[in-house]
């Protein structure tokens, strides 16, 4: 906080050294102009982003919600109490929890392993390894659940907690290796090369030495990788068969079609409760990186 | 790039028994890979494979043990049926509109105006686009269903203006499932390029408005060749995650009407799932494998890895 402190009485005095300089004239208020259609015209744009929004915040607190964004006549929690229950929302919620957070640690596990010797040893093998990885983060894993479906049914891990959290793990898997691996390299080697020579073995400094200063970067993996699966439909809806199975990211979409009734505003507030994680996770992982975006250094040219 | 490189002595130091270069050592630091290798050979390395073989068969969704080799036929079939085409016709479309115009121009728009943006607004603006991008896809894709529904929100304005209301989902599916990816992913490419334009020396476009660059030119001439690769390399990746798009077009529309927004992703799956043909339907799968597959390749030169990874 303190450090904020000197910016945020900065701005007056620019302000102050403009007046000043009023007869600065025409050109400064073309700047002032341009500057005002910037904001007018960023405004435009987010409003168009913000109606599909609005109307599912709005609905939920409208019992007698339609398809269209208007205000509740009667402001209630109604809806949220309607779908607060077991079947529509604990259970599902939970199987999201179960799936996704299973999920996460795999792939942490896995990808921290992965990143230790592909950031600290030499090997001809590094760079095709290194290149599949990128490869496979462009392959569509929307066309392999058909074979990925007929391969589970033959071994028996269909409609499994077991074989979609494993299934989860490896989509996620080629993008956490990659940026686990970036954040390892940034940890100087030779901290761990004092830790040798004190005789500890190198999966000993990776826990001792290593771990603890790479948190920061591990816990932008995590929350992305869980944010990406939360979301994710397609993988549980093929992979688990059994209604008490699924997870909230498919049970939503059952939801919606079992009744042909829709009630708009039970499906908004169940919206709502199922958005909330993702978005929660979202708010965490922004302030971590501290406003700038780590994956802009990951995915830039 | 940088962070791709390691020092090139970094082996040096270690006190490793066997001589360097050992193979049995080189088990032994490879070791920790396993499990990554395991997941990635068994659960995505497999299926692929699996999915090069079941596409030259005729297996059906009852039971893979009557699966029999049937070679190009499920190609042939493809490659002769009107629905094919249009899904891939489908396909095209869909990517063009919503990631390479859309969801492409949109955030280097967003990224642009930001920079002079005021500072309430531009976290106003990033709020909203960010929201849309973390919200589960199944929810844009109700959000969206609601909003150009019959009674939806876009009919009643068009109705306050007078314009005749229709259900956008009927009449422009394609174009509704576009305009709604572009609403889910436009907050990827404005946060790829606002990284990119921070990196954009401000005395080089400085330097150009004292030549007399006008704000076009200097936007044409310096600025976006400055962020030339992270213009490749967004389109790259948005193609790619835009391919694959399922859950938002399968929510909205379930590819109807008639299969008028069945991209190559649904079109595989209600062939595989819906008329219980995985045969075909993995024959489909792999046509769209392979076009992200050559994507990434494309992807993965224009990186020029094998200049900064050497």
């Amino acid at each position: 906080m303190s450090a904020e402190a000197p910016t945020l009485s900065a701005p007056p005095e620019p302000a102050a050294r403009g007046r000043a300089h009023r007869s600065g004239g025409a050109r400064r208020s073309s700047h002032v102009v341009s500057k005002l259609t910037v904001n007018l015209v960023l405004l435009l744009i987010a409003a168009c982003f913000v109606v599909p929004l609005l109307w599912v915040v709005l609905a939920a607190f409208d019992e007698s919600a339609g398809l269209s964004v208007s205000l509740p006549q009667q402001w209630s929690l109604g809806n949220f109490e309607a779908v607060l229950n077991t079947d529509t929302t604990y259970r599902p919620m939970l199987n999201g929890f179960i799936l996704c957070g299973g999920a996460t640690i795999i792939t942490l596990a896995a990808s921290v392993f992965a990143a230790y010797p592909l950031s600290r040893y030499q090997s001809r093998y590094k760079r095709p390894f290194m290149l599949t990885i990128l490869f496979t983060t462009g392959l569509p894993i929307t066309a392999i659940m058909v074979p990925v479906y007929g391969f589970f049914v033959q071994i028996d891990l269909i409609d499994t907690f077991v074989g979609t959290i494993l299934f989860m793990a490896t989509t996620s898997l080629p993008i956490a290796i990659w940026l686990t691996k970036n954040f390892m390299d940034a940890v100087p080697i030779e901290l761990e090369e004092a830790a040798w020579t004190d005789g500890a073995s190198p999966m000993q400094a990776l826990r001792t030495i290593v771990m603890p200063l790479m948190w920061p970067g591990m816990s932008v993996v995590a929350i992305y990788t869980f944010i990406h699966l939360w979301g994710n439909f397609f993988v549980p809806f093929i992979l688990l068969l059994s209604n008490d199975q699924l997870p909230a990211s498919v049970s939503i979409f059952t939801f919606f079609s079992q009744y042909g009734n829709v009630v708009y505003g039970q499906l908004a507030a169940y919206s709502v409760i199922y958005s909330l994680p993702a978005l929660l996770l979202y708010l965490v992982l922004s302030r971590r990186l501290g406003g700038a975006f780590a994956f802009g250094g990951a995915v830039k040219g | 790039m940088s962070t791709l490189a390691v020092g090139p002595g970094r082996g040096g130091s270690r006190r490793a028994p066997g001589p360097p270069g050992s193979i049995s050592r080189g088990l032994l630091r490879g070791l920790p890979l396993a499990p990554a290798v395991v997941l990635l050979g068994v659960f995505l390395a497999w299926p692929v494979v699996y999915c090069v073989w079941a596409a030259f068969t005729d297996m059906a969704l009852t039971g893979a043990s009557g699966a029999d080799f049937v070679g190009f036929e499920n190609f042939t079939r493809a490659f002769t049926s009107a629905e094919f085409h249009r899904s891939v016709f489908l396909t095209v479309v869909f990517t063009v509109l919503s990631a390479i115009i859309g969801q492409n121009v949109l955030g280097m728009v967003l990224a642009l105006l930001m920079r002079s943006g005021h500072q309430v607004v531009r976290a106003v603006v990033s709020a909203i686009v960010i929201g849309a991008w973390v919200l589960p896809e199944v929810v844009a894709g109700y959000l969206w269903s609601a909003y150009l529904g019959d009674g939806g929100s876009l009919n009643v304005a068009l109705a306050a203006v007078g314009l005749p209301a229709q259900n956008w989902l009927y009449t422009a599916p394609i174009l509704a499932v576009a305009i709604a990816n572009v609403w889910r992913g436009t907050a990827f490419s404005m946060l790829v390029y606002s990284a990119a334009l921070s990196e954009v020396p401000k005395e080089i476009e400085e330097a150009a408005t004292v030549d007399g660059a006008g704000t076009w030119r200097r936007l044409f001439s310096v600025t976006l060749p400055m962020v030339r690769r992270s213009i490749a390399t967004n389109l790259m990746l948005i193609t790619l995650q835009t391919l694959s798009v399922f859950g938002l077009i399968w929510t909205m529309t379930r590819g109807g009407p008639s299969g008028q927004s069945a991209t190559l992703p649904v079109y595989a799956y209600q062939q595989a799932f819906q008329f219980s043909d995985l045969g075909y339907g993995t024959a489909l799968a792999l046509v769209l494998l392979l076009i992200g597959g050559i994507f990434s390749l494309i992807y993965l030169r224009a990186l020029r890895l094998g200049e900064t990874m050497s």
